[in-house]
């Protein structure tokens, strides 16, 4: 009887370790697909792309020529849209997340609010793009300039940097709230020397990955007219202006083949940012980390 | 009218003298209530958490409440700096009078409130600054600018909570590297820095080991000299070590409030000794 009990178990043994098995090299399978891809990826552009990156490269106009082409105009107007974003996001967005968290009344209509915020950020850009460009393009007579880009472009990452900052706000204990009103502050004393300081290291993380989020966008640019290509870095915010990746989906559709090599070290150039970007966010959340 | 001539008669002879206050044992009941609550109720909501509570707090000296778990000793204590109305859907209806002012009065200021009535809370909670910075937050809230001035506070509240001698050479660290004992006698300066009359606390030493919690059952007895102190506590020890007066609260209702020594050697209510005796909670 108990022999035959063994053997059983035995038997049903070999089936489950070989399921054990397979399930591994399942996931195993798909972890793969990822990183196959994402080093395929990395290899086509570093190959096309490197030989077209120096200096020149980085400090050149567009230009006829491919050899002469350069991502000046789009590196800098990338960077002067960021920072128009990240002014208009961050004081927009930090506010509504304070009123929410700390000043709303908890009710539903502020639940409703709050949801569809969450919402909003899954709302596709192209769907900016159009609301910016009836807004600040027409309606407020900005026209293809960079303001209008920028506005557009904070409206698209702003619900991402509210929700940020409201977690921020949210994760500041209670206690310590309790502290400062235990001793007679108002709820602003309160907010501007206890729950922003906490909540600055979380607030500055969702901004910069909801602004690395922004600077690789395109759709939304195109319908508020960056320009394709431009000969000087804008002035003003009334001038027009171009970005990186406006700049390489330009390239990308033109037919002859050393374009594709210029586009491949524009979006070297973009992953760089980016990278140092996301860098400065794991940074700052460790740094922070640490202190609490 | 008269009453109210009375009481301010009896207010300055018993300031004069305490002694002459003590031999008198009805103008002592009478006299010199810090805080004055009646008929205190209190809903969370639709449950109601305290039931017509009416306590007269004496000033310098110890008060302590005790009670299970859930009697609404900690509602109670929160109420009287109105921290408790941090909760949204907290109402409330009676009166509570600290020096004679009606705190629920519209035009009272509740800042006002809470830097009169300032509070120790359970679970030691510095924030993640220096402490100076810790102990210079409530001065500098109400407006204290000048470094010279904020020195002498920090110094003579770290002094006042007796921990100036451990600290002295350590203003600048972060609160949050000390010890949970140093940790809680920082927030207790911090809260003497305000320059509070009465100072609520928390069971404020339920986190603390037992050398820690004897420190701070010590500095409450200095305190007692120049503040009132109102002192929830699970731990009916502490309560008999260190107070002058118990209020023993169950279901939210207050059942008995005496002369420590009275209420636990010679409890009126049965209930009450039930619960000293350790029959519930």
């Amino acid at each position: 009887m108990l022999g035959q009990k063994e053997r059983h178990i035995k038997k049903r043994m070999e089936g489950r370790v070989i399921i054990n098995r397979l399930m591994m090299v399942l996931f195993g399978v798909a972890t793969a697909i990822g990183l196959i891809f994402l080093v395929l990826l990395f290899y086509r552009v570093l190959t096309q792309g490197i030989g077209y990156l120096n200096w020149d490269y980085l400090s050149n106009f567009p230009a006829p020529y491919p050899e002469e082409a350069g991502i000046y105009a789009g590196l800098i107007g990338s960077i002067m849209l960021m920072v128009i974003v990240a002014i208009f996001s961050v004081m927009v967005g930090v506010g509504s997340a304070i009123y929410l968290e700390e000043y709303a009344p908890k009710n539903r209509m502020t639940e409703f609010i709050r949801i569809n915020i969450q919402n909003l950020a899954g709302v596709p850009s192209i769907v900016f793009g159009l609301l910016g460009l009836t807004f600040f393009v027409y309606l407020f007579s900005f026209g293809y300039t960079l303001i209008a880009g920028g506005l557009t472009m904070a409206l698209l990452i702003l619900p991402v940097i509210i929700v940020a900052a409201q977690e921020a706000v949210r994760s500041v204990p209670a206690e310590m709230k309790e502290a400062s009103y235990g001793m007679g502050a108002t709820k602003w004393q309160t907010i501007s020397r206890v729950i922003l300081p906490a909540a600055v290291p979380g607030i500055l993380t969702g901004t910069i990955i909801a602004l690395s989020r922004a600077i690789g966008e395109t759709a939304p640019l195109i319908i508020v007219g960056a320009a394709a290509a431009i000969y000087t870095l804008p002035e003003s915010l009334l001038a027009k202006y171009t970005v990186m990746p406006i700049q390489i989906y330009n390239w990308t559709s033109r037919p002859a083949e050393e374009w594709q090599f210029v586009a491949g070290a524009g979006i070297i150039v973009l992953l760089v940012v980016l990278l140092l970007m996301n860098s400065i966010a794991v940074w700052i959340r460790n740094k922070y980390q640490h202190r609490l | 009218m008269s009453e109210v001539m009375v009481k301010k008669k009896n207010n300055t002879v018993n300031k004069a003298s305490k002694r002459e206050e003590n031999s008198f044992g009805l103008q002592k009941e009478k006299a010199n209530h810090i805080i004055e609550v009646n008929d205190l109720n209190l809903w969370y909501g639709s449950d109601q958490a305290l039931y017509e509570v009416n306590m007269d707090v004496p000033e310098k000296q110890v008060t302590a409440i005790i009670g299970p778990s859930g009697c609404g000793k900690s509602t109670f204590l929160k109420t009287l700096n109105r921290m408790v109305e941090m909760v949204p859907v907290v109402k409330t209806s009676g009166s509570i009078k600290y020096r004679d002012q009606e705190i629920f009065n519209r035009k009272y200021k509740q800042e006002y409130l809470r830097t009169k009535v300032g509070m120790v809370f359970q679970k030691p909670n510095p924030f993640p600054k220096s402490v100076y910075d810790n102990v210079a937050y409530g001065p500098r809230i109400h407006g204290i600018k000048k470094k010279e001035i904020l020195d002498q506070i920090v110094e003579k509240s770290l002094k006042g909570a007796a921990i100036w001698d451990e600290l002295k050479d350590r203003l600048h660290e972060n609160a949050y590297g000390l010890s949970g004992g140093q940790q809680q006698r920082v927030c207790i300066a911090r809260a003497l820095a305000v320059e509070p009359d009465v100072i609520l606390m928390d069971e404020p030493t339920s986190a603390l080991d037992p050398i820690s919690t004897a420190k701070v059952e010590e500095l409450v007895q200095e305190l007692k000299e120049k503040y009132s102190i109102i002192i929830v506590t699970h731990n009916m020890q502490q309560a008999a070590r260190i107070s002058d007066k118990t209020a023993f609260f169950l279901n939210g209702e207050l059942i008995e409030f005496a002369d420590t020594d009275h209420l636990f050697q010679n409890p009126q209510d049965k209930r009450t000794e039930d619960y000293i005796t350790g029959r519930f909670g």
